[in-house]
Formats: structure tokens, sequence, C-alpha cells
């Protein structure tokens, strides 16, 4: 039988992929301590003992375990990738998640059982990149970029033998994954080549006669009155000014949150739901599993019973950024 | 070293459109990249209308590249797309693997565009292996990352060189956001910005440019003054991005410089008259891209 509403959650540590395995998650995704994955934060992340343990632990409890690869390998470089890809399959892991496709060819040639996902990095939003993927390199499943409405990933979907896997829950990137150099434009650093973010390294915050400033390599991105709560200054979620106006100009910092269009993720037959978040914490991945076991559960029972349950809003606002949710692109209006 | 002149990436009037275009049949660029690349609403020219255009440039002596959307979403997107690498006439950039897959499988040669991805020597050689003649690196990539390419035989390299940075792209429009109207309803504000809308900081730094679904700089990037680096990187084609005023002086710079007639070092003065903001080179120099220090030399090594 395909796969259908798996649900994928992050480990960033051997904690956290503990707390998503008891809390219901099918399948867990990590990466390696260093820039071959887009979650490439210090203290975050698994060494070669850490994943044995943490493979041990998922299928001795019959859950799989993915390995982000999702990052651009660089002239010079390239063998880092190269042998991530060999590690994980001498782990024997359930499939890795690529985004460049010379290193695609590289693990099709030495490992041809080895599973293959295309990364959301990887920028597919058509059947015609996935079937791209997919006629070249076999790829089984596609993570699509945030950008779809579900229309949009219908037409996805009635087209490619590839599964899809939609983003569930957790941050929001409002711009193409892959195609996003914002951070490298203000700091140097790129998710596609360094695996970060808008990077903590760059980060400075100052108490002004004017507020509580928050800086990215000197880039003012936000400035917060007393009563505000700071958040972090992921550059698109700054407030910047166009034509004499201060506003959140990208987008707001809010969280994705797809509870409500589950039944149709169901019907769309949506293989996995991403939950985003390797850089958060154990409890947060327990908090984040357990609502969304509980929610799929519940489709798979029936969908058309299926109510969003208001205990899992609460539940999930005490963990979200900005404690804000959208349903981001899938719904229209958003764009 | 050639010049090409890239896809307009803002959103003109029919008749200003026209006038550049016209214009740029005279000017000193090798070839002349047509079409819309950023948002499938724009439609003051229609695909047929970039066809007309390009048989005119091309019988002004320019090699025509139909360029094509970077983000597609739609199976109109798609519809115009394939168009576009079946016609059977000009070469194609392809910005997106939808688009490789397409032009793979017509086995007519293409420009890989710089939205690929190309970052590393086996991505390089598959390209071309499926018919890329051309590719053009991530505007990101650093000169020593560039230098390390083996770039295979018969492939050439074109670098951006000169213009606002496509940073990145986007389901939704921010600039009917900031109209606060729906993208489907956008009115087409796109028209009143044809050099893109400035985003600042709070305290009033220029930072970014708003161009619909797409995201800039508000620096231009500037690469003329590193014109030995670049000849010493293998990079054979200079892009031009199109800018609505000055563009045909712009072009004389780049034409002065690389046929010796203007000293590199001199050439950040003459542009800096000419562009629509500060510059930056600082992608080049593997730095934050919007650092400018043109006295500091690139390392062309690791």
């Amino acid at each position: 039988m395909p796969a259908l509403l798996e649900l994928i959650c992050p480990a960033g540590s051997l904690p956290a992929l503990k707390a998503a395995v008891d809390g219901g998650a099918d399948g867990v995704y990590l990466g390696f301590k260093n820039n071959t994955n887009a979650r490439n934060f210090s203290g975050l992340n698994f060494d070669d003992a850490a994943i044995a343990a943490g493979v041990d632990y998922a299928h001795g409890k019959g859950r799989k375990v993915l390995l982000a690869l999702n990052t651009y390998p660089q002239p010079g470089e390239v063998a880092r990738w190269q042998q991530a890809v060999d590690r994980a399959a001498e782990l024997k892991l359930d499939a890795v998640i690529l985004a460049d496709p010379g290193l695609m060819a590289y693990a099709v040639k030495r490992h041809p059982d080895l599973r293959l996902h295309l990364s959301v990095q990887g920028s597919a939003t058509s059947y015609e990149a996935i079937n791209f993927y997919r006629e070249r390199f076999n790829i089984q499943r596609a993570v699509l970029p945030r950008v779809l409405s579900l229309a949009q990933v219908e037409t996805v979907a009635s087209n490619t033998e590839v599964e899809l896997e939609l983003f569930g829950f957790g941050g929001l990137c409002v711009m193409v994954e892959g195609r996003c150099l914002l951070s490298s434009y203000a700091t140097g650093d790129s998710p596609n080549t360094c695996g970060v973010c808008s990077p903590a390294h760059a980060v400075r915050w100052q108490q002004t006669p004017k507020g509580m400033e928050s800086r990215l390599n000197g880039v003012l991105i936000d400035r917060y009155a007393d009563d505000e709560k700071a958040g972090y200054p992921t550059l698109c979620k700054g407030r910047f000014e166009v034509q004499g106006e201060t506003y959140y100009a990208l987008e707001e910092p809010t969280s994705l949150n797809t509870l409500a269009l589950l039944p149709e993720m169901a019907r769309l037959g949506i293989a996995a739901i991403k939950i985003e978040g390797r850089q958060r914490s154990p409890a947060y991945v327990a908090q984040v599993t357990g609502v969304w076991r509980a929610a799929i559960d519940a489709v798979k029972r029936d969908a058309e019973a299926y109510r969003v349950e208001p205990a899992w809003h609460s539940q999930l606002d005490r963990v979200s950024e900005g404690s804000m949710h959208t349903l981001g692109a899938y719904y229209r209006p958003w764009k | 070293m050639k010049l090409s002149l890239g896809p307009l990436l803002y959103y003109w009037s029919r008749e200003d459109t026209f006038a550049f275009y016209e214009a740029a049949a005279g000017w000193p660029v090798d070839a002349v990249y047509l079409g819309e690349t950023v948002c499938s609403r724009r439609h003051t020219l229609r695909l047929p209308d970039w066809f007309s255009l390009a048989e005119k440039l091309a019988a002004a002596g320019k090699a025509v590249v139909l360029s094509s959307q970077a983000l597609i979403e739609s199976e109109s997107d798609l519809k115009q797309l394939r168009k576009i690498a079946r016609n059977g006439r000009f070469l194609v950039e392809a910005n997106d693997f939808g688009a490789v897959r397409l032009l793979a499988e017509a086995g007519v040669p293409f420009v890989a565009g710089p939205t690929l991805n190309a970052y590393n020597p086996d991505t390089l050689a598959l390209l071309h292996e499926l018919g890329a003649v051309r590719w053009v690196p991530p505007v990101e990539m650093p000169a020593r990352m560039l230098a390390a390419m083996p770039v295979p035989a018969g492939m050439a390299t074109e670098l951006f060189a000169y213009g606002r940075l496509p940073l990145a792209f986007s389901a939704r429009c921010f600039t009917a956001r900031h109209y606060n109207l729906q993208k489907d309803d956008c009115q087409f504000k796109c028209l009143d910005h044809p050099d893109g809308l400035t985003l600042r900081t709070r305290e009033g730094a220029a930072f970014l440019t708003l161009n619909g679904i797409q995201t800039q700089s508000a620096r231009i990037y500037s690469l003329a003054h590193r014109l030995d680096e670049l000849r010493a990187a293998g990079v054979t084609w200079l892009r031009l991005s199109p800018q609505s005023q000055r563009m045909a002086q712009v072009v004389a710079v780049f034409h002065e410089l690389i046929t010796g007639t203007l000293a590199p070092a001199e050439a950040p003065a003459r542009l800096a008259r000419l562009m629509p903001g500060e510059p930056c080179d600082g992608y080049w120099l593997g730095q934050a891209g919007l650092d400018w220090q043109p006295e500091r030399a690139a390392a062309l090594q690791s």
C-alpha cells in the first residue's frame, strides 16, 4: 500500500529523536554535524555514535530514519557529501533527502538500493521538475516548497508517480526554498552553501533609547518597543520601511499550521507530512509530534468527521514562533 | 569577453518595453535575453510579441536567448514553458529543472540559468550532458569557487556582472502586499515601479528591492572593476541586467572595458553616475553580498 500521511518529525539531537519516536512519529529526519545539511547550527545534529544509537532506537520501534543532505556540495569538498551518502547506506537509513543533482547521480551509481527523496531545497514546484528527478535518479518522494496552493498540489499529484511530502507545521519560509539568497546577501552565509539562514554568529542585540534592536551583520532587522516581545532576527520576518510605511514587508513572524487541511491532504494522497524544527528542543518535538499523531489518526479514522480540536491549537500555540499561525500558500489569499 | 543583456526583470508598459529593445538592437551587446522570468500575471507583452522582438533583434545581429520563468506554479505556466522550450528557432535559458527536462527531451542546446543551482562540477557536467552550452553560476558564487569549477569543454561561463541581484522568489507578491492587494487582483502595481520598490531598514538604509514575487538587492552588483579576475576565473560572458534609465550608457562603459579603452580601475567612477543605487561586489569576494570593497582583490584559490 502506498504511504499515506506518514508523520515525519525533526530530530536535532538524540533526545529529540527519542521524543519524536515516543510521541508517534512514523519517521524522523536528521543531519550530520556539518554543512551537508540545512540546519548547520552549533550544538545541533548527530555525530557517528549518536546517529548509530538513533537508528537503533527508531528501527527498534519500527520507525524510519531519513538523513537530510540538502545543501549543495562545492568544488573541492564534494567528498564530504559523498561520504555522508556512503554512511547513510552503511547505516541502512530509510532514505537520504537530497537537493543536488550531482549528488543524486553519485548516490544512484554507488548505492542503487538507497532510497532518494528530493529535498525542499531542490525547489521543484512542478511535475515536470519532479519527473526530471524521477527519470534521472529514480527519486521516490519529493518535498514540495511552501509555495503551492492545494489546487496546485493536486495538479502535481495527478501528474507524477513520485510520492509527495508537504510541510505541515513549524517555521515558515516565505521564499522558495533553495532559491533564497537573502541570508548570504546580508551575512555571507546562505542555506544553499552553508546550511544556515540568518546565522546566529551574525546576530547582535542592543538596547537603545528607541527600543531593543536586532541586527544581522549590522543590518537593522527590527526594533521592539518595551511592550513588544523581541523575536529572533530571521531576515524575512523583520519590519522594514517601504514608501514611508513600516511593516512586516515580507512576512510576519508566524508559524505554518495546516491541521485544518489534513482531510484535503488525505484526499490528495499526500504520502507524508513534515514537521519543521530540527533546531527546536526535545520538549517542542514531543508536544508537536503528539498533537499531529492524534490529528492524523483522527483523519485516517474518519476524514468526514474530522475536526481540529481546540486543545490541539492551544498545545501548539505554546511552542509556536510568534504564537501566530497561518495556512501559508496552501490558502490562496495568503499570496 | 562578450556582453549579454539579461532578461528584463521588471514590468514595463508595452511602449517602454518595445522602445527599450529597439534601442538595444543598436547597443554593442552580443546576446539579448528576452521573455518574462518573474511573474505569469505580467502580460503587456505576450509570447508572440517576444517572438517578434526576437526576430527583430536577430535581424540586427544579436544572438537571442528566450529566457523562462524561475518559479513554475500552474499548468498555464507549464504551457508557456513548453511553447518556449519547443520554439524550434532560438536558444532557451532554463531557470528551473522542469525546463531542463523539456529541453533535454527536445534534444536542443540551452543556457543553464542562475537558479538551477549549479554549485559543483558533477552538477555542471550533468547539465552539459543534458545539452547546456552555457551556464550562469548562482549569483552568490564567489571567485574562488568559480575558479575551482572545471567547466566542461564546449561550455561557456556567463556571470551576472551588473544590476540589482535577483535574490529570492516567493509565491507571495510583495508589491501587491505593499498595496494591501491580493496577488490575484494586484492591479499590476509593478507597472508603477520600473526599477522595483525600495525596502529600507528602520534607520533608512536601502536594503532590498521588491519586484513582485521577486526580491532583489537594493544595491547594484557591479564587477566591472574586476575584469582581470573575471577573465582569470574563466568567465567569457558578462550579463548586464536591464534598468529603466541610462542602460545604453552602462552598456557603453562595459563595451569600452572589454575592448580595452577603459581601464577597469576607472569603471566604478563612470558607473556610479549611471546606477540607480549604491554599488556592491561582496559576493565575488566571498563576503556578504551587500559589501562594497573595490580595492580588495578576490581570492582565486582556496
